[in-house]
């Protein structure tokens, strides 16, 4: 029972950031202390008249649904390969693929910037971001589809070339419908995490700032802080709305499968 | 009858040093009941993957209907399988799935649909096919996989293993549709099991493997009474094997066994081949029975003592000790009205007849 | 095959950049040209500077803390989810636990900083509370502040390895410990925490190991105590453009690190007897 106390305290702390957010969002004062003071619209309002946040914005999804598709790509070939075949270096090469999860991400970013600048001497730009991006994400999308690949009985594949299928027919209409829910939750997971993605983001990004860079600096500017605010409520609206798509999409691949849910992400 | 519908002569298969099959030399025919029985890791799995075509045999030549199936996919052949699993695809329904091969068959779907409510009306599930598939039970299951196969009418149904996930009333059960839906729509099944007794019941013939070879094909009933080794014959139900001495005697061959004394032998008693010198002589436990006071006895006799009882209520089973012989043999009883079971170290007299042994050659 | 083109897009845009850091870190940089003759001068700087080893403690020091704070927070919770939530319930739970990972970092950083503050949410609520005269003020600008931020940061990454681990034990393994005679606190103690030990494990790596690289947390509520090597990495290659000695810091960073790491592997597989 005491653990139950502890749970719910533990969430609480999990949640306590987040809570605070729409309450400074629709605060009407530049200071983001308490006491609160009036109801208001219009840090949204400031949000809504800023063009430099709204190229931000653009270039990060840009980035975003880029990273989404390349990485959900990458991951579903290593994941089947993981999970169908045998080769040799199996565990090196899996490994090595699967770093950038524990790897500092600013070991990823410097590193990077050392090769494009220093020795390619090409400029930062929007692609030097989503290079990296898909390869932090990369095995996010693998721990994901891992397991719709890993969890589908093999003899299906067999029972549809006994009943006639190529192999090739046998990916479209078996294979791919029942990983399908797994390949929508790694799109959406990888564009979670690139949108809000800044450590990298903030030594690759050229000319064109991605949305967390620009938010950096903002940071600096006290007058500007409602405005993150209220910028921070409407993306955790959007990343819970997108989670739990994900979620649901991930529940649905096990249904389909015929599986207990184990539940988690990762 | 017209050749063999599958003919497999000298096929290996190996797995890196492993070798799994071993000389395969086997003809099936058109309409059989064939059964590959043995222990698990025996090959019999292999073989039938062989000739479904998931597995390519390292050497040998697979013949199916008079063609050579050397790199045929699967998916070309006219095979269908039921898989140990089922492998029903979870994201169709019951019709969905049983339509599943259909699709490059160039059918309306008028035409679709009506075979597909035929093969379900087959297999008894009129009326299932918008059923979900994960809302299916396991003999379900089994039932759309056996449709699904058979609606493409292949030349030869492969089954895996079918009946082993499920309960035991149920296997009995499915066990006697398969016999009757493969009298009914008369294609080659060969199924795969480690089973004996279903093995027994259900097949015209069996293959009995070990080690990636057969020991021997035969007729149910032939496969029981007459097994050519004793790996055979200790691998389908009880036999009891007791050291002999054998010679010749003319055509029969004359034995001295330990704790029953002589026997003579006709040819046909030893389907391994004759043998002489030291060997072992094999017989069932229902062909020894006991003999209880007032009952008369044209068999031979022998002297005994209960040394262990099992109670099976149609049956007892007994281990009675011969005189001057360490190992006890099995015999059983059916426990018929008047007849009294015996209890542990009762003395007992038992009769056999000669014409149930069978000559192993040591 | 499938695996190349993943495998060829790591060792490009991993390995290639990992072995370009390290080759860097033996050169030199003059102003805006890069001296190429290998050198070990980098590392002599970063050994004889004390600020380097300073912050390289530090960071060691605020990572070792954040990981045991973080681990030792979540155990219970991986152990509540996994023991006395309904099966049909733990996923919600796990859901729970995740999404405030997925929301905003630099935001939920900085929100952190709007709590601790000195007219924070935490100082106001407890004066409000009468609990406190004055504003506390050991919580923000110092490695207290990074500690609990980082701690609210990698919670998940903590909770899951620990829950799946601990999902992974027999049930039936801890009604024998009950059954051979051990009371409840000793059949944890001697059947479950060895067996939850790789998740435990896989946990301190996973949040030991990228804690040393963030600057976000640092900068935002650290202070200038709380200061650690990524951000002396960050401005070396940003600030002073000297992007050879910021490779040798990284290079000394990660080698710190992985030493520690397989170090606390290896004293886990010497004396817990974890089998991975």
């Amino acid at each position: 029972m005491s653990l139950r106390v502890y749970a719910i305290a533990y969430l609480i702390f999990l949640y306590l950031p987040i809570f605070l957010l729409p309450l400074f969002a629709f605060n009407d004062s530049t200071i983001i202390a308490f006491p609160l003071d009036s109801l208001t619209f219009r840090w949204f309002y400031e949000l809504w008249e800023t063009p430099a946040l709204h190229a931000a914005v653009q270039n990060s999804i840009f980035i975003a649904v880029l990273t989404a598709i390349f990485s959900t790509l990458l991951g579903i070939c290593a994941a089947r390969a993981a999970a169908k075949y045998e080769f040799p270096l199996k565990r090196p090469i899996m490994g090595l693929i699967m770093v950038p999860l524990v790897l500092p991400e600013i070991i990823v970013g410097v590193s990077l910037l050392v090769v494009v600048v220093q020795l390619l001497e090409w400029q930062l730009s929007t692609w030097t971001v989503v290079g990296a991006h898909v390869l932090i994400c990369t095995p996010f999308s693998i721990a994901i589809l891992n397991g719709a690949f890993q969890n589908m009985d093999t003899s299906l594949e067999e029972a549809a070339q006994d009943l006639g299928e190529t192999p090739f027919s046998t990916f479209r209409l078996v294979t791919l419908p029942l990983v399908m829910p797994g390949i929508i939750s790694s799109l959406l997971i990888s564009f979670t995490i690139s949108l809000d993605e800044f450590i990298i983001a903030f030594f690759l990004t050229g000319a064109d700032p991605t949305m967390p860079v620009y938010i950096w600096g903002l940071l600096r500017f006290p007058q500007k802080l409602p405005a993150v605010m209220a910028l921070g409520t409407i993306l955790v609206l959007l990343s819970i709305i997108l989670l739990t798509i994900a979620e649901y999409y991930r529940r649905r691949g096990l249904a389909r499968a015929g599986l207990k849910d184990k539940g988690g992400f990762l | 009858m017209s050749g063999p519908i599958i003919s497999l002569s000298g096929v290996q298969k190996y797995y890196g040093d492993y070798h799994a099959l071993r000389d395969i030399e086997l003809d099936i025919a058109e309409g059989e009941f064939f059964s590959l029985l043995g222990p698990s890791g025996c090959g019999k799995t292999t073989l039938l993957r062989t000739i479904a075509g998931f597995e390519d045999a390292s050497d040998g030549a697979l013949m199916l209907s008079g063609r050579d199936m050397k790199g045929v996919p699967p998916n070309k052949r006219p095979t269908n399988m039921v898989f140990q699993s089922y492998a029903i695809f979870p994201h169709l329904n019951v019709a969905e799935n049983v339509a599943f091969g259909l699709r490059k068959h160039g059918l309306s779907a008028a035409q679709k649909d009506a075979k597909v409510a035929e093969a379900l009306a087959m297999v008894g599930l009129e009326g299932y096919g918008g059923r979900a598939a994960h809302a299916l039970s396991g003999g379900q299951r089994q039932r759309v996989a056996l449709a699904r196969a058979l609606v493409l009418q292949p030349k030869v149904l492969l089954l895996d293993e079918p009946l082993s996930a499920l309960d035991k009333k149920m296997r009995e059960q499915m066990q006697g549709e398969l016999r009757r839906l493969q009298r009914q729509v008369g294609i080659t099944f060969i199924l795969v099991t480690h089973d004996q007794e279903e093995a027994l019941i259900m097949s015209d013939r069996i293959a009995v493997m070990f080690e990636g070879r057969i020991a021997q094909v035969a007729a149910p009933q032939t496969l029981y009474r007459r097994p050519e080794t004793s790996q055979v014959a200790d691998f389908i139900g009880v036999m009891n094997f007791m050291p002999a001495t054998a010679q010749m005697a003319g055509e029969s061959v004359e034995t001295e066994i330990a704790g029953l004394g002589k026997a003579s032998l006709a040819p046909d008693q030893c389907p391994g081949g004759v043998a002489t010198g030291a060997v072992h002589v094999g017989i069932r436990p229902e062909m020894i029975s006991l003999v209880f006071e007032g009952e008369e006895v044209k068999a031979a006799t022998a002297k005994t003592t209960v040394v262990e009882q099992y109670y099976y209520g149609d049956m007892t089973y007994y281990d009675v000790a011969l005189e001057g012989v360490e190992k006890p043999i099995t015999l059983s009883m059916k426990n018929i009205v008047g007849r009294p079971v015996l209890e542990r170290g009762a003395p007992a007299r038992i009769a056999w007849d000669p014409r149930a042994l069978v000559l192993f050659s040591a | 095959m499938l695996i190349s083109a993943p495998a060829l897009y790591a060792i490009l845009l991993l390995a290639v950049p990992l072995g370009a850091i390290f080759l860097f870190s033996f050169w030199t940089q003059d102003y805006l040209t890069l001296i190429t003759t290998p050198t070990l001068a980098n590392y002599q700087e970063a050994w004889n500077e004390p600020l380097y080893g300073l912050l390289l403690r530090r960071s060691l020091m605020i990572s070792g803390a954040v990981t045991v704070a973080t681990v030792l927070l979540a155990f219970p919770i991986a152990y509540f989810v996994s023991f006395h939530v309904r099966p049909e319930r733990k996923s919600l739970w796990l859901f729970l636990i995740t999404i405030p990972f997925w929301t905003s970092y630099l935001i939920r950083v900085f929100l952190w900083k709007v709590i601790l503050g000195y007219n924070g949410v935490l100082n106001s609520g407890l004066s409000g509370l009468g609990l406190i005269d004055e504003p506390l003020t050991f919580i923000l600008y110092n490695a207290n502040a990074v500690v609990i931020t980082l701690a609210h940061a990698f919670a998940p990454f903590a909770i899951l390895p620990i829950f799946v681990a601990l999902e992974r034990i027999d049930r039936s393994l801890l009604e024998a410990g009950r059954d051979l005679g051990e009371t409840k606190l000793m059949t944890f103690w001697r059947v479950t925490l060895p067996l939850a030990m790789p998740g435990v494990v896989a946990a301190v790596l996973i949040v030991f190991i990228p804690t040393i690289g963030d600057y976000v947390t640092p900068r935002l509520v650290g202070g200038p105590n709380g200061l650690m090597i990524a951000n002396m990495i960050q401005t070396q290659f940003l600030k002073l453009n000297n992007a050879p000695m910021g490779a040798a810091l990284a290079v000394v960073a990660m080698l710190f690190v992985s030493v520690i790491a397989l170090g606390f592997v290896w004293l886990n597989r010497k004396f817990l007897r974890v089998k991975q």
